[in-house]
């Protein structure tokens, strides 16, 4: 189960990211965050902000809707 | 106790046992003076260089005053603030229409009244870069972003100013083209090409926009 859900569904760029770092910011670390989007771009997009902000991707489905799992570092 | 020669030096006259212990401080003391005058230097190098490194930000001269160009600086702007950089925007000439909210005319000369005329009367209302069509472009352009949900430029704006991205007006533009203060949103710091390059030569990222 994770700590926060996040529905950036018809949330154009750059909103889900604007969405996902105030969601992190209210959150302690350890505690995940799950979001899904409708982007085909969203995965890419996802992980290079998981990379420069440097929280965890537990987990990332692709398709039609993706979901991904952050933990908060 | 004993010295370095292994004789016991306790059995010394108080006097000269001073006196030995003082020339020993003061030869510690001077071969260490050197030694702190080199970590001065070395630290006064450090931090140089540390400054001299680019930092994790961005800064964006924002000259066009075009909608679509405009949105394009400010989708940059507040993704880099949401993946956790600091953020600068600079506005030039065409480029002050994003951060216009008014057009005032009165207690200005009559050149600045024309121009005034001419200029956008806020970010809302500004042409695209291509296919304006005598301002249909932009209507229709907007319709179709809002039912995309996509944001209009004037709530970029809000958003960047939210996520603490630091807006300066230049100063040179708004006296060439004779906009005030007032015309500006509040949020505005003002400033001049300085100001741009103090941003500019810390930034991994410049863009020219």
């Amino acid at each position: 189960m994770s700590d926060r859900y996040l529905d950036c569904r018809g949330r154009p760029c750059p909103l889900p990211l604007v969405e996902i770092s105030r969601a992190i910011k209210d959150m302690a670390s350890g505690e995940t965050l799950t979001v899904t989007a409708a982007d085909r771009a969203f995965g890419a997009d996802v992980k290079a902000w998981a990379k420069k902000t440097g929280h965890t991707l537990v987990e990332f489905v692709d398709g039609e809707v993706q979901r991904v799992v952050i933990r908060k570092t | 106790m004993t010295d370095a020669a292994g004789e016991d030096v306790s059995a010394l006259d108080p006097s000269l046992r001073r006196l030995i212990e003082g020339l020993v401080e003061k030869s510690v003391a001077d071969r260490l003076q050197p030694i702190q005058e080199q970590m001065a230097t070395l630290r006064t190098r450090v931090e140089s260089v540390e400054s001299a490194t680019l930092a994790d930000r961005v800064s964006i001269l924002v000259f066009s005053g075009e909608m679509d160009k405009l949105l394009a600086a400010f989708i940059v702007a507040t993704g880099a603030a949401a993946m956790g950089t600091r953020v600068s925007m600079f506005f030039a000439f065409w480029g002050l229409a994003a951060i216009k909210k008014r057009r005032m005319f009165k207690g200005k000369p009559i050149t600045e009244k024309m121009m005034a005329a001419m200029l956008p009367r806020s970010s809302r209302r500004l042409a695209t870069s291509r296919m304006n069509m005598l301002g249909i472009g932009p209507v229709f352009f907007k319709r179709v972003m809002r039912k995309k949900n996509v944001q209009s430029l004037p709530e970029f704006v809000e958003l960047a100013r939210e996520l603490g991205v630091r807006l300066v007006a230049c100063r040179l533009s708004m006296e060439v083209m004779g906009i005030r203060e007032a015309e500006l949103l509040e949020a505005v710091e003002y400033g001049n090409v300085a100001v741009y390059l103090e941003d500019a030569r810390d930034s991994r990222v410049t863009l020219f926009v």
